[in-house]
């Protein structure tokens, strides 16, 4: 299945210029336009390309396992009311789908004929899963990291650094994942002859958006199938957390021109919406430009990006790909925001039940499921059916939730 | 002809560069920025380009993004700057206006430019925004008889360089150098280049900037550029004083530097 993760199928494009209805485009100076066409034209010309869909299918089943599994999860289903399929992205190389996008995108970068990659990270997942794909392709990495960030992921730090890439902690702002991004698009207007700026999920200027979408889709393309052999069916839902859209994206993909399926997108709630302190861009922000791109932005009366807050901070991002806004403006997608504290009730939920520690994203698709279940099951008068994407795994997330539940030794 | 377009006449006919001055709005105050570019009209600066402060500027290099957040921290709003920008365009020089892009668009493209031509602002320079993108603000712009400045860079292609420029009015922004905003020590050498492309393609006034910090780099550009626009090195005038007074004193002794550079072009 993933030797033809590129082959076409149906579903949304953008324009030839990257719009997502009213969403998407280009925001970003002139000097990188030239950038930004070359990788469009790389993109499609390997999408065209059968060598270049064989080596990503290569490489994403020898390298990064997958197809990833999906599993039946039984014991949390009969907690939650709902025959629940996990997505096991979480058992990908490098513990998350991200690996997806950065292998197809350092393999972009050889084809261009770039020695260099830049990406910016929050919770340090991207960063780790671009250093990995730099060192496998002799790239050299750099990753801009948010000074916050830095400190409270230590050891994603010390993994980028262990895999040879340099980490910049970056200072100024709120110092976390958006000024990271400020400054990784800095270094790319400086550097772009010989740089690559691979951008971590389906968001910024386009190509991006429809690019990383595409890299990650087979993540709804395998569960699809998986699904369609292990019940008959097609699911009743397919949901996903939504921090810039990625792992959402890649797995919504294959599913959008069945309209049946219900497509559920669950942002960060943060401390709840009411207080002001979430990230969850299209439920609690409006429309706005950022980091290259027309979408849900949190922002101020000025236009003045605000800060996010969440649990994870893989989610912790104040805007949201194109894709998403569009596919909320015209309903074929539902986006509801989950606080900290549902999620940390699914995590505990999924490790009580499965003995499977999800990453905190992952678990704000697990509790947007927890409460969407009665509500399908009651709309359908059966059990229903939803897969869950599972995006990535707990392993970087320990000392977080071991804070957030009280359990760490704290003598030692 | 628009105001700017004037200026750059009368520079040209003089034999020099016109100066284009950059400060961002409300930084260190509202009150202080507009004593600040005062001071640079006094001290000889032509053109003053009040940038709107951003919390995400992706084209300013560490200066002004302190300075940027200094007045974002003060609290400084867009209805301020439309305030600072009439308070100096009373000065007589010509004010144009530096912004990203989003906060006009939350403000209302229209309402934006409506608001920007009655405090007397000759247009906008859009670093982030470009033409393919600008439907909204092109109207806007015809409208309100404003003046749209697109930037250019090295990297642009000769079919973009000649697109962008058309839809320029006043005058042209070619960002010297393949980069952020901050003083350099040297300027660079792609920038004659890519103004004598330019020319290929537009009569438009060429303004260069992105790197300039002293009277002998202004003498430099402004051998081969219509404009000459300093930034960062201003702005760390005001940044780096121990008091208002220091700083204002530093911006002018900078600001006269420079205005005798760009009137001894080194061709
Ligand atoms: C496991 C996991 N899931 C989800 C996300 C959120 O990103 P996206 O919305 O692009 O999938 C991250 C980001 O770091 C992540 O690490």
């Amino acid at each position: 299945m993933s030797a033809d993760a590129l082959a076409p199928v149906a579903g949304p494009q953008p324009d030839s210029t990257g719009h997502f209805g009213r969403f998407g485009g280009r925001f970003v100076p002139e000097a990188l336009v030239a950038a930004l066409d070359e990788l469009d034209g790389a993109w499609r010309t390997a999408m065209a390309d059968e060598s270049f869909r064989a080596e990503f299918g290569a490489l994403l089943r020898d390298y990064a396992g997958t197809p990833s599994l999906l599993y039946e999860a039984r014991r949390f289903s009969a907690k939650v009311g709902a025959r629940v399929l996990l997505k096991r992205e979480d058992l990908n190389h490098t513990g998350a789908h991200k690996v997806r996008n950065v292998l197809g995108q350092a393999l972009l970068t050889k084809r261009m004929g770039k020695t260099r990659v830049i990406a910016e990270t929050g919770a340090g997942q991207h960063g780790v899963a671009t250093a990995t794909a730099a060192a496998l392709f002799d790239l050299e990495c750099v990753v801009y990291m948010g000074q916050v960030d830095t400190e409270r992921q230590a050891l994603n730090v010390a993994r980028m650094r262990m895999l040879g890439a340099t980490v910049v902690p970056v200072t100024n702002g709120s110092r976390t994942l958006k000024d990271a991004m400020n400054e990784a698009m800095r270094d790319w207007v400086a550097n772009v002859d010989q740089t690559h700026y691979l951008i971590g999920t389906a968001a910024g200027p386009h190509p991006f958006p429809a690019m990383v979408r595409d890299f990650v889709r087979g993540i709804g393309d395998e569960a699809r199938q998986q699904c369609l052999d292990l019940t008959g069916e097609l699911p009743d839902a397919v949901t996903a957390c939504v921090g810039g859209g990625s792992n959402a994206l890649g797995i919504f993909h294959a599913f959008v021109g069945d309209e049946a399926v219900r497509l559920y997108g669950f942002e960060a709630g943060g401390d709840g919406l009411a207080t002001g302190r979430h990230a969850a861009s299209i439920t609690g922000g409006s429309t706005g430009v950022l980091h290259g791109t027309r979408t849900f932005v949190l922002q101020d009366a000025d236009g003045q990006t605000l800060e996010s807050h969440s649990i994870s901070a893989g989610l912790d991002y104040p805007g949201v790909g194109p894709e998403h806004a569009w596919l909320h403006d015209t309903g074929r997608a539902s986006y509801l925001p989950v606080t900290d504290d549902e999620a940390m009730a699914a995590f505990e939920l999924l490790c009580r039940t499965e003995g499977i520690i999800p990453a905190i994203e992952s678990a704000h698709a697990l509790a947007g499921t927890v409460a969407l279940a009665p509500k399908l099951a009651a709309e359908l008068g059966r059990e229903p059916t939803i897969v869950v994407n599972l995006s990535g795994r707990g392993d970087k997330d320990v000392h977080t939730a071991g804070d957030y539940f009280g359990i760490l030794d704290k003598e030692r | 002809m628009s105001r700017i377009g004037v200026a750059f006449d009368k520079a040209r006919a003089d034999g020099r560069a016109l100066l284009v001055g950059c400060m961002p709005a409300g930084f260190p105050t509202v009150e202080g920025s507009i004593a600040a570019m005062t001071a640079m009209v006094e001290a000889g600066v032509d053109v003053i380009e009040v940038e709107i402060p951003y919390s995400d500027p992706v084209m300013d290099g560490p200066v002004i993004q302190r300075a940027s957040d200094i007045a974002l921290a003060g609290g400084v709003r867009t209805a301020d700057t439309m305030r600072i920008i009439e308070a100096v365009a009373a000065t007589g020089a010509p004010v144009v206006t530096m912004t990203y892009w989003n906060p006009v668009e939350r403000y209302g493209v229209d309402v934006f430019a409506r608001d920007l031509a009655s405090a007397g602002g000759t247009g906008l320079i859009t670093p982030d925004l470009i033409p393919d993108e600008a439907d909204e603000w092109l109207a806007a712009s015809d409208a309100h008889g404003l003046d749209r400045t697109f930037l250019v860079s090295p990297s642009s292609t000769d079919a973009r360089l000649s697109m962008t420029v058309q839809h320029c009015r006043g005058f042209v922004y070619a960002t010297a150098v393949m980069g952020v905003t901050g003083a350099r020590a040297r300027t660079s050498d792609a920038a004659p280049t890519l103004v004598s492309r330019a020319r290929a393609v537009t009569d438009l006034p060429i303004g260069v900037g992105l790197g300039v910090g002293t009277g002998a780099q202004a003498g430099t550009v402004a051998g081969y550029a219509d404009g000459v626009i300093v930034g960062s090195a201003l702005v760390r005038c005001v940044l780096d004083a121990p008091t208002e007074a220091d700083g204002l004193a530093a911006l002018r002794t900078l600001s006269a530097e420079l205005a005798e550079g760009v009137r001894n072009p080194t061709r």
